[in-house]
C-alpha cells in the first residue's frame, strides 16, 4: 500500500530545499516489451528522474498523439496486460521506496475492472496518483471516491481554457500535483511553449491548486527552464522520451545511453536561478 | 454543462478537460437555437428545399407476397445525399455557423456521414476535413470521390484497425487543438453529451413524418418499427416518435457479421459490456482486459464497437428490443428488395429489412402484421462489394 505517505509532498519539499524543479519523464508501461520496459524505468530513475508518470497501454487513447499511441500499440502487440503493468509497478516500488509514481490511464480500463478493485490493485502496486485522461472534473466523482478509499491521489488535468471555477474545485480536492497542459491539443513534441501556459500557471497558483507540473510538448532543457521560469514546479516530458524508445527498437543498450543523457540534460535544467 | 446528458445511467461527457469548454459552448448554442424560430425555420426550409423532405412512405408491392403482413419503407434513401445523415448535418452545420466556426471536421465509416458533411461544408462555405479509416477508404471508394468532389479533404486513418472508431479518435484529437475555429460534426447519437441529444433531435424528423404518414395511410400505428443500429442515429430518429405508443414495438437490428459467436461482429447491445468509449458511458465491445475490440460487418456503417447511450437505456427499460442480423441474411434482404421492388438499399438498411422479413416469416397470428422499416440509405455506395456481386454474370 502507498499508505498515508505523500511522496509528492515529500518530493516538492526536498526539491525546494535544493532549489530545483521536478523533472518527470513519461513512458508507456510494457513498451516495447515488459523486460525492456523495466530496464527503461531503471534507467530513467538512475539518470535523475524525480518522479515517473506511467501510461497503461490502451487501444483508443484519444488524448494522445501518434507517438504515444504507437507506444501503447507496441505494448499491446506484445500481449502486455494490466497484470504485467502491475508487476512492473510493484517492482519499481520495491526498488525505489521514495519515488513518486503516477499512472496515466483511460476511463474504460478503470470501469472495466471496476473502480474499487482498480484503485485497490494499483495502490497495492505502490502507485501514488492516477490521472484518467478522459475523465473531466464533471465526471470525476466516482473515480475520485474510489481513489480516495484506496489512498490513491486523483490527479486533475487543466488547460489554458479551464475556467477559474474548475481550478477552484480542483484546489478543494487536494491531489499530489496538478497536470497543466501547456497548450491545446494532444501529446506531442512542440518547438515552443505557448504564452497561455504562463497565465494558466499563475491562475493555478492563485487558486492554490496542488503544485503545477507542466506537460505536453516538453522536449528540450530550454522547455524545462522556461516552464520553471513561468511558475511550474516541474515539467513532464512524454513524447520526447517515447520517441527515443521508438528510434532504438532492437537496440536496448544504445537506448539506455540515449535516455540516460536525455534525462541528465533535462534534470540539469531544473536548477532554479 | 446545463445537463449531465444521461439516459438512465448511460451517456455523460468523458473527454479530456480541455474539450469541456467546447462541449459547453455547443450545448448552449444547441439550446438557444432550438428556442430561436429563425433557426428552426431555416432548418425546416433546408430540409424541404435542399434535402427533399418529407421523404415518402412506401408500401412494398411485391416483397411481401405470400407473407402474413405489410411492409412500409420510410424512404430516407431518397434524401439528398442518399441517406438519413443529411437531416442532422444540416442542423449541425447551421449550429456551426451560429457559433461562428469556420471549419468542420467529421469522422466517417461507410462514407455517408462524410459525404453529408462535405455537402453542408460546401453549402455553408466551411472548410471541411473528413477522417476515414484506411480500411473503409478501400471498401467505400465511390464515397471518397464524392467527398473530394464536394471540396472536402479526406484524411486516411491507419491507426488501430483503420475503421470508424479510429477515425472518431483522430477527429477528437484534431478538435482538442482546433475547437476555437472548428466544429466537430459528429455523425451519430454516440460520443459525449450533447451529441447524443442533438443528433437525436435533428434525426427525429424521420419518425415524426413516418408516424403521421403511417396513420394517414393506414388509419393505425405499425405493429413494429425496425431500424439498423451501428451508432444508432437512424434508429433513434425513427423510434423517438413512437416512444409513447405502447402498441408499437421498437426493434433495432445490430450487425452479427460472421455470427454472434464468431467474435467477428458489431453487436454492441447484445454482446457489449459496460464501458466508456469516445466520450460516453455505454455498452462497448471489449476484450477481457478492457481493450476495445475490432468489429466486423459487411456494412462499414455498422462497424462500431460502441453504441448511442439512449439505445442502452431503451433496451434496459424494455422499450426497445434488439436482434442481430448476419452478413448473409442482410445480403439476402438486399437482393430481395432490389429484385422485387427495384430499390437498392444500403447494406446497413438491409439489416433492418432482414429483421422485418424475419418477423413476417415467423408471424402466425390471425391479423396481418403491419411493419415500418427505416430504409436509412441507398445502396449505390455498396455496388463494388465483392460479396454483394457474387453470382452476377461477369
Amino acid at each position: 500500500m502507498s499508505g498515508s505517505r505523500d511522496r509528492y509532498r515529500e518530493l516538492f519539499e526536498r526539491l525546494a530545499r535544493r532549489r530545483e524543479g521536478a523533472f518527470v519523464p513519461f513512458v508507456v508501461l510494457g513498451d516495447p516489451s515488459p523486460e525492456i520496459s523495466w530496464r527503461i524505468l531503471e534507467t530513467l530513475v538512475a539518470a535523475g528522474a524525480d518522479a515517473l508518470e506511467l501510461g497503461l497501454p490502451f487501444s483508443d487513447p484519444i488524448a494522445d498523439g501518434a507517438r504515444v499511441q504507437a507506444a501503447g500499440q507496441r505494448a499491446l502487440a506484445q500481449g502486455v496486460k494490466l497484470g504485467d503493468c502491475l508487476e512492473l509497478l510493484t517492482r519499481l516500488r520495491a526498488e525505489h521506496p521514495d519515488l513518486p509514481v503516477g499512472l496515466l490511464t483511460y476511463a474504460n480500463l478503470v470501469v472495466h475492472r471496476g473502480a474499487q478493485p482498480f484503485y485497490r490493485d494499483v495502490a497495492t502496486a505502490g502507485v501514488d496518483s492516477v490521472l484518467v485522461a478522459d475523465v473531466p472534473l464533471n465526471e470525476s466523482g466516482p473515480f475520485d471516491a474510489a481513489a480516495r478509499s484506496a489512498e490513491v491521489q486523483h490527479v486533475f488535468l487543466v488547460a489554458p481554457n479551464s475556467s477559474d471555477e474548475v481550478l477552484q474545485r480542483i484546489a478543494e480536492r487536494d491531489a499530489g500535483y496538478t497536470y497543466c497542459l501547456a497548450r491545446g491539443g494532444v501529446t506531442g513534441e512542440r518547438t515552443d511553449l505557448s504564452g497561455q501556459a504562463r497565465t494558466l500557471l499563475q491562475r493555478v497558483r492563485r487558486a492554490q491548486a496542488p503544485p503545477p507540473l507542466l506537460g505536453f510538448g516538453i522536449s528540450t532543457p530550454e522547455h524545462v527552464r522556461h516552464a520553471l521560469a513561468m511558475g511550474a514546479r516541474g515539467a513532464i516530458s512524454g513524447s520526447a522520451v517515447v520517441r527515443r524508445i521508438e528510434e532504438h527498437l532492437g537496440h536496448p543498450e544504445l537506448l539506455r545511453e540515449r535516455l540516460k543523457s536525455f534525462v541528465r540534460d533535462m534534470k540539469s535544467a531544473t536548477a532554479l536561478p | 454543462m446545463k445537463t449531465a446528458g444521461r439516459f438512465g445511467s448511460h451517456g455523460g461527457a468523458y473527454v479530456p478537460e480541455i474539450l469541456m469548454p467546447a462541449l459547453e459552448e455547443l450545448e448552449a448554442a444547441f439550446h438557444s437555437a432550438l428556442a430561436d424560430p429563425s433557426f428552426t425555420e431555416e432548418l425546416a426550409t433546408m430540409w424541404r428545399d435542399y434535402a427533399g423532405r418529407p421523404t415518402p412512405l412506401y408500401r412494398c408491392r411485391n416483397l411481401t407476397a405470400g407473407l402474413a403482413g405489410e411492409l412500409y419503407l420510410k424512404r430516407e434513401d431518397l434524401l439528398h445525399g442518399g441517406a438519413h445523415k443529411t437531416n442532422q448535418v444540416l442542423g449541425q452545420g447551421l449550429l456551426a455557423r451560429r457559433m461562428q466556426k469556420t471549419r468542420l471536421i467529421a469522422e466517417t465509416g461507410a462514407g455517408q456521414h462524410g459525404v453529408a458533411t462535405a455537402m453542408v461544408g460546401a453549402l455553408l462555405d466551411l472548410s471541411t476535413r473528413i477522417y476515414m479509416g484506411a480500411k473503409d477508404i478501400e471498401r467505400q471508394r465511390p464515397n471518397v470521390l464524392r467527398m473530394q468532389l464536394l471540396g472536402a479533404e479526406v484524411i486516411p486513418v491507419a491507426s488501430g484497425g483503420g475503421t470508424l472508431k479510429d477515425a472518431i479518435g483522430e477527429a477528437m484529437r484534431d478538435w482538442t487543438e482546433s475547437y476555437e475555429s472548428t466544429h466537430y460534426l459528429l455523425g451519430t447519437v454516440a460520443g459525449p453529451h450533447p451529441y447524443p441529444s442533438l443528433v437525436a433531435e435533428f434525426q427525429s424528423v424521420i419518425g415524426r413524418e413516418a408516424r403521421a404518414q403511417f396513420l394517414q395511410g393506414t388509419g393505425r400505428l405499425p405493429d413494429a418499427v425496425l431500424a439498423c443500429v451501428g451508432g444508432g442515429s437512424n434508429a433513434i430518429g425513427i423510434f423517438r416518435a413512437f416512444l409513447e405508443d405502447p402498441e408499437t414495438e421498437l426493434v433495432g437490428l445490430e450487425p452479427a457479421g460472421k455470427g454472434l459467436d464468431s467474435g467477428q461482429h458489431g453487436a454492441t447491445l447484445l454482446r457489449g459490456r459496460r464501458g466508456i468509449l469516445h466520450g460516453a458511458e455505454t455498452l462497448v465491445l471489449q476484450d477481457e482486459e478492457g481493450q476495445i475490440r475490432a468489429t466486423h460487418s459487411i456494412s462499414a456503417g455498422l462497424d462500431y464497437p460502441a453504441v448511442g447511450p439512449e439505445h442502452v437505456h431503451l433496451m434496459q427499460t424494455g422499450r426497445a428490443r434488439y436482434e442481430a442480423v448476419e452478413d448473409g441474411e442482410a445480403l439476402e434482404a438486399f437482393h430481395l428488395l432490389a429484385r422485387k421492388e427495384g430499390i437498392l438499399p444500403a447494406l446497413e438498411s438491409a439489416h433492418a429489412l432482414a429483421g422485418a422479413l424475419r418477423l413476417l416469416r415467423a408471424h402466425r397470428g390471425s391479423e396481418p402484421l403491419q411493419l415500418l422499416v427505416n430504409l436509412s440509405g441507398r445502396g449505390d455506395k455498396d455496388i463494388e462489394n465483392a460479396e454483394l456481386r457474387r453470382g452476377l454474370q461477369p
